[in-house]
């Protein structure tokens, strides 16, 4: 990695962190609102959603401007996406529930928004655990089959926030929207240079 | 704001006096005395305290005011509490038709002059698995429905509320099929529990909150509870409501709350209690939201998993 490389990824890092400093600006300045646990858990919900069109939309950026750059920046990204995803489903499990395993288990068996939600971050756990360089190099074709979960855990993470709204469901087809968009941008019809 | 602090403050220390008061005089005295406190202070016209006075902890007027469902006015928690202020409402009337004598158009007015205000301190449950506890002040319905005569025909009452996009922003959009209707049984609708709210912690009601007049059914899930109310409906057929037209899997006409019959969407054996700690865990949901022992006779040999 070039000099200028890893100053941009200890940027990127250093940026990843903003919904942590952005909701500890909130808890201080007393801004959650009627329901605290609800504002945490879809704070963390909502980042773990961007995390995941930010780490998809590397290899499209990639493909659209012929500059390879970007994939350096990928696996952290995607670390990203589990790391937010679990302190998300940590808040659901720990905060929300108390750690009420019953509770939590009817909640998940009963409502496909909850067993989606919870699916995607089983799905993301081989992920994070094989994202290091040796695991790469150990996995070698394997690896890449095993990254495109990827995409389903893209679509579950879509269906968990679609299913949970109760009428208005702009925000989550924003997302569908992009999510969309990003997989085509991938198709290999289409050709950008 | 201080302005929305000190009254519930007041309120607070009151309610402390008067209960205190209330051991040594006696509930007579109690209520004299508070009739006239309340009416020096608000705009209302005195009321009754409510009888409980040891209820649950109440949930504060700032959570209140300021994290409602009401989808006139946009669909997250605080879009009432922004953009409620815009409607107007004064002049406003409601009008009684339908099954009844001889259909009636009142004033707000003269309508909280009919019959006695009373406070009732109520649990509310949502169906997202949140609750609060509020002292409303309101008129029992059935009272008011026994003063406009009705005829035999009627065995249900449909509420529909206004539909004015100019003032409601929500409404611009078709979320709901506006204007947002609910129903009733004419048995519940008489239920002593079920009141028309026109206050709220000792003071006229919040816009955000259903001003100037909205249902309280404290044994249902809040969207049963419509606000803005303007047409009130007697009937014979049991009216089809904005929920169930909007998803009938989701949403039936009684909506009691129920911890044994899940939503598709949320457990409804847990809940949420608004202004608790981030840290206290969601308290155990009741049959017909605590108020069992007053309303189960009205459902018995009902089969509730199908009329959810």
């Amino acid at each position: 990695m070039k000099l200028n490389q890893i100053y941009i990824k200890r940027l990127i890092f250093t940026l990843s962190l903003w919904p942590i400093l952005s909701l500890s600006i909130d808890i201080l300045q007393n801004n959650l609102g009627a329901n605290p646990v609800e504002f945490i858990e879809r704070h963390f919900g909502k980042w773990t959603l961007i995390f995941l069109c930010l780490t998809l939309s590397m290899t499209p950026l990639r493909k659209i401007t012929g500059i390879s750059q970007w994939i350096l920046y990928r696996r952290m990204l995607g670390l990203f996406v589990f790391f937010y995803a679990s302190i998300h489903l940590l808040c659901y499990v720990g905060i929300d529930y108390q750690f009420a395993i019953t509770d939590i288990k009817n909640d998940i068996v009963k409502h496909r928004y909850v067993l989606v939600g919870f699916l995607a971050w089983l799905l993301l756990l081989p992920l994070a655990l094989t994202s290091s360089d040796k695991m790469i190099r150990r996995l070698k074709a394997h690896w890449k089959r095993l990254h495109r979960l990827i995409y389903l855990i893209a679509i579950l993470g879509v269906l968990h926030f679609m299913w949970l709204v109760k009428k208005d469901i702009t925000e989550p087809l924003i997302y569908a929207v992009i999510v969309l968009l990003l997989f085509i941008l991938r198709l290999n019809i289409l050709k950008f240079k | 704001m201080p302005s929305e602090i000190t009254p519930e403050h007041i309120y607070h220390d009151r309610r402390n006096f008067i209960k205190n008061l209330g051991l040594i005089l006696g509930s007579s005295a109690l209520t004299t005395f508070t009739n006239k406190s309340f009416a020096a202070l608000n705009s209302l016209p005195s009321f009754a305290p409510s009888k409980n006075l040891d209820p649950e902890k109440l949930s504060s007027f700032k959570d209140i005011t300021s994290y409602n469902n009401y989808y006139e006015f946009g669909t997250s928690k605080t879009d009432p509490h922004d953009y409620a202020d815009k409607l107007k409402t004064d002049p406003w009337t409601i009008t009684f038709e339908g099954a009844i004598q001889k259909p009636i158009t009142l004033d707000i007015d003269e309508l909280i002059k009919l019959i006695p205000l009373e406070e009732r301190i109520y649990r509310l449950r949502c169906v997202e698995g949140w609750s609060m506890v509020i002292p409303w002040i309101g008129i029992p319905l059935g009272a008011l429905l026994k003063k406009i005569s009705l005829t035999g025909n009627a065995k249900f009452v449909e509420f529909v509320s206004l539909k004015r996009p100019s003032e409601m922003i929500g409404q611009r959009d078709d979320m709901l099929d506006w204007p947002y209707s609910e129903g009733l049984r004419l048995d519940e609708a008489m239920h002593p529990l079920t009141i028309l709210a026109v206050g709220l912690y000792g003071k006229i009601l919040p816009k955000q909150n259903g001003a100037p007049i909205r249902l309280v059914v404290p044994w249902k899930y809040g969207f049963k509870s419509i606000k803005a109310i303007t047409k009130i409906r007697l009937v014979e057929k049991m009216p089809i409501t904005t929920w169930m037209k909007a998803n009938p899997k989701e949403y039936g006409f009684y909506a009691n709350v129920n911890p044994e019959v899940d939503h598709p969407r949320w457990s409804q054996a847990t809940e949420r209690r608004i202004g608790e700690s981030l840290l206290s865990p969601r308290l155990k949901t009741q049959m017909f939201n605590g108020y069992q022992k007053e309303v189960a006779h009205l459902y018995q040999g009902m089969d509730l998993n199908k009329n959810f």
